[in-house]
């Protein structure tokens, strides 16, 4: 009976998981896999078939600028974005669990970005960014500032990005910040009432820590995010000006689809995977660590 | 009463401070969330007012639909929404029949090589079907699915997180419930559909929740794999209405937008705990 349970267990294990296995596999585990593969070889053309070139794509893109730049961007990001908005989502979330007029509207006026797509989004935001009559440069000329091309100029380009990016996510991760806040046992602030201890002390010295494997969850969520998220740059930049907007995924969509060089992109797709492959690995060491302070 | 006199005296300015305190926070708090309104509010102001009004801000200005009009008739907004529509909601039952299956299946049958099969599910957490558009794209075409609607839904249909979610959430189900289902007799798919979808359905309301909100929002994938008229959904339409080439007014680009938005935008308003419950529910597990 017994053994007779366990096959049966096994033969029911297997098929209700085949449908989604079979999906997954094509779409996730055997592109991955052949995306490897595909870097390996030249993107064939009508004349020219595709054939086996070892490291020559890697080659050159370790020689091409616009490699290195968009990684460079990247980084940027990803430094520009993730601090502030992790910070910004912490206040949302204190000041949204704590006792404020208006509670409801501020909270959904927090969210409120998270559920609109990207790429409508940043068709507001063009105007904002938009020379002379936009909204940043009418509200600078009130303060006496000149006129500004925020997206034309290489140095304010991925700034204008960056905020963008900040004000998308800051709510959504408030979310995972409110949930916490809200399994804190209240004693707890009571006691350090009766202690004297002011709100920051207590933030700082009892809240924040509590809080920690909230922050490296939302924290591996918005690295990730960082090499994720470039749906605006198809509205606000095209990467431009000169590529000092562009990001990987981004470029790797240009080498693909603009100049059809798949096994190029191919090449590019690798190095993603490989910083997600260390995101991952890193995730994995620091959770066995566990900053638990409970 | 020196004394006493001396603590009202003390206490004053620090309740003062306090209040103050308070009413700064609240006022901070206020800007930010009036801050973080400002894209929504001027697309509706641009949207409803004539567009010598796009950049001035009068509040005697008249309202006007015309520029909903206008997008509407440029652009196959129709078409979108139907695409749209669509693929979230077959991508949406796709999702839940295949996630409840394997999801099930972890959480309660004991198999050879499961966990490491689960470690091959979360994989997709971390490289999700928009990284590796490249390759997929090229499977598709193989496929022959390139600009179907079934193209763009079929790599989020086995979802990671969503088999993650529901497995969660099966494990906290008592198996004494699972077996009185047996004692009556019950099959394994019985016993799903009987005790467990019933138990779960919280979870299969947030995951619905963001898994429309996601589709609905996408934009890189969608883009890649359609190039007609007959299945671009609304984000990939909005980007080709909006593009500076096409040379559409302000004015009327944002009555798209908003129309882009609004279903997603007004169910939000009106289930706005639920929204905002689904999105903690499913980040906490």
């Amino acid at each position: 009976m017994s053994s007779a349970h366990t096959t049966r267990n096994q033969v029911y294990g297997w098929l209700l998981l085949t449908p989604a296995a079979i999906l997954l596999i094509t779409f996730t585990h055997y592109p991955a896999i052949a995306t490897l593969a595909q870097s390996f070889f030249s993107t064939g053309t009508v004349s020219r078939p595709s054939k086996f070139i070892g490291l020559d794509n890697y080659r050159s893109m370790l020689e091409d600028e616009v490699f290195w730049k968009v990684l460079e961007n990247n980084i940027w990001y990803a430094v520009g974005t993730i601090p502030i908005s992790i910070a910004i989502a912490l206040l949302m979330a204190v000041w949204v669990n704590g006792k404020l007029p208006l509670r409801g509207l501020v909270r959904m006026s927090y969210f409120t970005p998270t559920i609109l797509p990207m790429i409508a989004v940043a068709n507001i935001w063009l105007f904002f960014y938009t020379p002379e009559i936009g909204l940043l440069d009418q509200v600078g000329a009130l303060f006496g500032f000149a006129s500004h091309n925020w997206l034309g100029d290489t140095d304010t380009v991925l700034g204008c990005i960056i905020a963008i990016a900040i004000w998308k996510e800051a709510g959504f991760f408030m979310i995972f910040y409110l949930a916490a806040l809200q399994t804190l046992p209240p004693e707890l602030e009571e006691a350090a009432k009766l202690e004297g201890a002011s709100r920051w002390t207590f933030f700082r010295r009892v809240t924040f820590p509590l809080l920690m494997p909230t922050t490296l969850f939302v924290l591996i969520n918005a690295v990730i995010n960082s090499f994720k998220l470039v749906d605006q740059l198809f509205i606000l930049t095209k990467g431009g000006p000169d590529n000092a907007s562009s990001l990987l995924l981004y470029y790797i969509y240009e080498a693909a689809f603009s100049f059809f060089d798949q096994n190029y992109a191919s090449t590019l797709t690798v190095v993603l995977l490989l910083m997600l492959a260390v995101i991952a690995i890193g995730q994995f060491v620091i959770l066995d660590k566990r900053i638990h302070y409970r | 009463m020196t004394a006493a006199s001396h603590s009202a005296t003390l206490g004053t300015p620090r309740r003062r401070r306090l209040k103050f305190g308070t009413v700064l926070e609240t006022g901070a708090a206020w800007l930010l969330a009036l801050l973080w309104l400002l894209p929504l509010i001027y697309a509706f102001w641009s949207a409803f007012h004539p567009s010598e009004y796009a950049t001035r801000f009068d509040l005697m200005a008249p309202l006007t639909l015309d520029n909903f009009r206008e997008a509407w008739s440029q652009a196959p907004f129709a078409r979108y929404y139907l695409n749209t529509f669509m693929m979230v909601t077959s991508i949406l039952i796709v999702q839940f029949i295949l996630c409840t299956l394997a999801a099930y299946a972890f959480a309660r049958f004991e198999f050879r090589g499961r966990d490491f099969a689960f470690a091959l599910v979360l994989v997709q957490l971390m490289i999700m079907p928009e990284v590796l558009i490249v390759e997929n794209y090229r499977t598709m075409s193989q496929l022959g699915l390139v600009d179907t609607i079934t193209g763009i839904g079929l790599p989020y249909m086995a979802s990671a997180f969503g088999i993650f979610l529901l497995r969660q959430t099966f494990k906290t189900i008592p198996k004494e419930l699972e077996d009185a289902a047996r004692v009556e007799g019950c099959g394994p798919l019985q016993i799903l559909w009987k005790v467990y979808v019933p138990l779960a359905k919280p979870t299969y309301v947030a995951y619905g929740l963001v898994s429309v909100s996601y589709h609905w929002n996408n934009f890189l994938w969608p883009l890649v794999i359609t190039n007609s008229q007959t299945t671009r959904p609304l984000t990939v339409g909005l980007a080709i209405f909006s593009a500076p080439e096409s040379g559409v007014d302000w004015p009327i680009i944002t009555a798209g937008t908003l129309l882009a938005v609004a279903p997603l935008l007004i169910a939000f308003l009106l289930f706005q705990r639920q929204f905002v419950q689904s999105f903690m529910h499913a980040g906490i597990k």
